[in-house]
């Protein structure tokens, strides 16, 4: 505790409730609290995950078999699959950062529905838990990709339906999240602060809200009817009832193609924070930036099939979803050419988050180009249902979200925990995650052009090469993202003060102690500038 | 690997270099730009940030190169498309059959092949079925995938530019067994094909034992062989009366292969497992394989015995 003059200022972490020790947290409706929560979940399942997919690695050292059978590979590349996808990235930008930062950075106390807030939460937990319950209960992991394509889903003897309701639960855990934001950001900015006076990374949440509420309801219907097929049989997908296999595909994407803006859309909104504050300069094209994000958002949901370019749609469907996909690519080059111009006459300092969200950009541009190759209706042959498909969301989900997290973890720590860690432990993971990202994934792109199809425990000799290479990323990878984490919870116990404004930064949260108080604000602030808005030295 | 090995693969290698040589410009551009920015207005300088913040210029010019560049984009690949709907009307009509986990290439009047055998220089047609699940028939080198789905007609197309044999892939994630269901398109000169053709006729009109033709259709050939063998189970090749090594509840036992032992092999495959397999990996048959199917199969096994 420390006196600030007036009165007695209590960080929320010492902050006691109506409840004390453990329930003080796991009770909390504190949007801080809830955030750290799913913070330590987040971290928990991601290194679950990270052990799979270091296991298949592995495996793949050398054609055959190495360490383990078919049935067990097919078994952790879904649980990999379900437990990255719906346990982190699709909730870990929106939850952890949304919840901890959304309220402080538009002026308000918490989220509209705070004891929603904390239900989302254990929605959360329980799908999560019942994710890896899969892997173990019954009768063997899941075996069907986190795609769950009918009909092999609807007849595999394995865990299929407690993956499926896991992933229910989750949606929903993501809707009632969505849904909070949209109201808090709508009803609850501090006075003053008009939608264009709103930071960026509330804009990109409010952008990412809407597909979370419009599009999850979707997957959810879905996934009972693979239950409903599997269950009782019903023939929604049964091309021998009269169902239709690729009806399934078109559902599962409709919502699974947005959720990929629900995982990169927060991703943008934060390293577009991050730009400005370590360049010491407005944000460029702040109206360019926002206006992308929506039309990523509205565009982004009519891009679904091209997912599904090999299986049979008619000639006009493939037509009409390859052009939609070029064109949705048009916003998120204007957001790289507004970030990179945003550090371009700023007095830059190359700290730890900056490092990760250039990272970003980098990654997220062979990414995204990778991502046109697989739009292109023609170059999609090759390239589809093989490793260069892998290569290519990895660089986007992981080089783009993932980067982005760890860009935003780097950031805001100081504020979250009041503590600083050690910039030179941190600058050695970054350059050991990035190397090892590169070599990890880039092999997959050049063997999945010559055809190694994905999801394989086998494959042939000539492709050998590339998966040790990959392999051997995946090592450095693994070891700098230990190392990362160590840094940052050493941090949290032995880090050294951190003052409130660390970086200089001009938003809400470097205008409150560190870490800020229960209600975040003494008093609500009167906004009067634009949010990026360094001072009165403009020359332009 | 095999450039322009088919009529398609000029078209998909363009659509695809296209994309890479403005990526490669624009990556390498805006990293070195990046790198340049980030040391040339290095704090460390001491120079004040300049605060300008918008240019409605640059946001027009870089909104509209890359609309043009994207639409380039989207024509080639459309252009290099459209041919791949269109087969013409007097190729080689042949059915890719898709099964757990193996292809079949059949050629018409019960003609059936594992290989796809095809002349060279001459349009191929595959009319892709499935027998159970999803699959994806793709061969790398022609540039050419279409899915194998259950209830549709899909179809690929494609003109083999050489003599040789290349590689044919499942990729649609199909099960235990997706990574080995491969198959090769072997193709030779059109004499060479006309005799593999009339050879492929001749070892019609032996008639298979319908046994033999329902351990094909339920898969069962793709874990285990009739000729020994050894795949993911263990060969039918001896098998009937034959005395196994089994493992029961972690415990080793030696039991007679007879009428009763295979129904619980094939009913509750993981109860008993042969010593040096694996359990987990076949699922029960119970509702695939009905009793009356099981005597066929049974008779076809001890079949195989009395043939040599």
């Amino acid at each position: 505790m420390t006196d600030t003059g007036s009165r007695t200022y209590v960080s929320y972490l010492d902050h006691q409730g109506r409840f004390k020790g453990i329930f003080s947290w796991l009770l909390s409706t504190d949007h801080k609290k809830i955030g750290l929560m799913y913070l330590n979940a987040v971290i928990v399942f991601f290194f679950v995950a990270v052990i799979l997919g270091l296991l298949m690695r592995i495996e793949l050292l050398a054609p055959g078999r190495t360490i383990m059978g078919p049935q067990t590979y097919n078994g952790m590349f879904t649980i990999h699959g379900v437990i990255m996808v719906f346990i982190i990235v699709i909730p870990a930008l929106p939850a952890v950062f949304g919840n901890f930062f959304l309220p402080i950075l538009i002026g308000a106390k918490d989220v509209a529905f705070p004891r929603l807030n904390l239900f989302s939460f254990y929605l959360y937990i329980l799908g999560a838990i019942l994710g890896v319950l899969s892997q173990f209960a019954g009768s063997g992991p899941p075996d069907t990709g986190w795609t769950f394509y009918v009909p092999y889903s609807a007849q595999s003897a394995t865990n299929v339906i407690y993956a499926l309701t896991a992933a229910f639960i989750l949606g929903f855990s993501s809707i009632l999240t969505g849904l909070n934001f949209i109201v808090t950001i709508h009803r609850m900015r501090a006075p003053g602060m008009t939608w264009f006076k709103m930071p960026l990374f509330p804009w990109a949440l409010y952008a990412t809200a809407w597909i979370q509420v419009l599009a999850t309801p979707i997957i959810g219907i879905t996934l009972l009817m693979v239950i409903a097929e599997r269950v009782l049989n019903i023939g929604f997908f049964d091309p021998a009832l009269g169902g239709d296999p690729v009806l399934f595909q078109h559902l599962f994407w409709i919502y699974s193609h947005p959720a990929v803006y629900i995982m990169v859309l927060p991703a943008m909104g934060i390293v577009s924070e991050i730009f400005p504050t370590f360049s010491q300069k407005p944000v460029f094209g702040y109206g360019a930036i926002v206006f992308s994000s929506l039309a990523i958002a509205f565009v982004g949901s009519f891009v679904w099939g091209h997912h599904m370019f090999t299986s049979g749609m008619s000639y006009w469907a493939r037509w009409f979803f390859s052009f939609t996909t070029f064109i949705v690519a048009v916003p998120s080059a204007i957001k790289v050419f507004n970030w990179i111009s945003t550090m371009y006459g700023g007095s830059i300092d190359l700290k730890p988050p900056l490092l990760y969200a250039i990272g970003f950009i980098f990654l997220f541009m062979i990414g995204g180009f990778t991502g046109l190759t697989l739009g292109s209706l023609a170059s999609n042959i090759q390239v589809h249902g093989t490793s260069y498909v892998v290569a290519h969301f990895h660089y986007i989900i992981f080089g783009g979200m993932g980067f982005a997290f760890f860009a935003g973890i780097h950031y805001w720590f100081p504020k979250m925990f009041g503590k600083m860690y050690n910039f030179t432990i941190a600058n050695i993971s970054w350059v050991l995650v990035f190397v090892g990202f590169n070599v990890f994934y880039f092999p997959q792109f050049i063997i999945g052009f010559q055809g190694m199809p994905r999801r394989s425990f086998d494959y042939l000799p000539q492709f050998q090469t590339g998966e040790v290479i990959s392999s051997i990323g995946s090592m450095v990878l693994v070891a700098g993202l230990f190392l990362m984490v160590i840094n940052l919870f050493r941090a949290v116990y032995k880090g050294d003060p951190a003052p409130a404004n660390p970086w200089k930064g001009v938003t809400l949260e470097w205008q409150i102690p560190s870490p800020p108080e229960h209600e975040n604000f003494e008093t609500i602030p009167e906004i009067k500038n634009k949010p990026y808005f360094f001072g009165n030295t403009s020359t332009n | 690997m095999y450039n322009g090995a088919s009529n398609l693969s000029g078209g998909v290698d363009w659509a695809f270099t296209f994309i890479f040589i403005i990526a490669f410009i624009f990556i390498v551009g805006i990293t070195a730009f990046m790198i340049y920015t980030v040391i040339h207005f290095s704090r460390k300088k001491g120079k004040p940030a300049r605060q300008f913040e918008s240019s409605t210029k640059l946001e027009i010019l870089w909104t509209a190169v890359p609309t043009i560049l994207v639409m380039l984009m989207f024509y080639y690949g459309w252009v290099a498309f459209a041919p791949m709907r269109q087969a013409p009307s007097d190729a080689l009509r042949v059915t890719a059959i898709a099964r757990k986990w193996e292809w079949e290439f059949d050629y018409g009047n019960g003609m059936k092949s594992k290989e796809l055998v095809i002349p060279v220089s001459k349009a191929v047609r595959l009319d892709l079925k499935s027998e159970d699940i999803n699959h994806s028939l793709f061969i790398p080198a022609f540039r050419v995938k279409e899915d194998v789905i259950p209830g549709y007609n899909n179809f690929l197309w494609f003109i083999p530019n050489f003599k040789g044999s290349y590689e044919i892939l499942c990729t649609e994630y199909c099960g235990l067994l997706h990574s080995a269901m491969l198959s090769k398109a072997v193709v030779v000169d059109q004499s060479e094909f006309d005799k593999w053709f009339a050879d492929l006729k001749n070892k019609v009109f032996v008639k298979e034992p319908e046994g033999f033709t329902l351990l094909r259709n339920k898969g069962c050939l793709a874990c285990h062989t009739i000729d020994g063998t050894k795949l993911v189970g263990p060969s039918f090749k001896g098998l009937f009366g034959s005395e196994r090594t089994l493992i029961v509840d972690n415990k080793e036992v030696k039991k007679k292969a007879d009428e009763a032992y295979i129904t619980k092999s094939i009913y509750d495959p993981d109860s008993e497992v042969v010593s040096g397999f694996n359990k987990g990996l076949m699922k029960s048959y119970k509702d695939v394989i009905s009793e009356a199917e099981l005597k066929i199969i049974i008779n076809y096994l001890q079949s195989l015995n009395e043939k040599k």
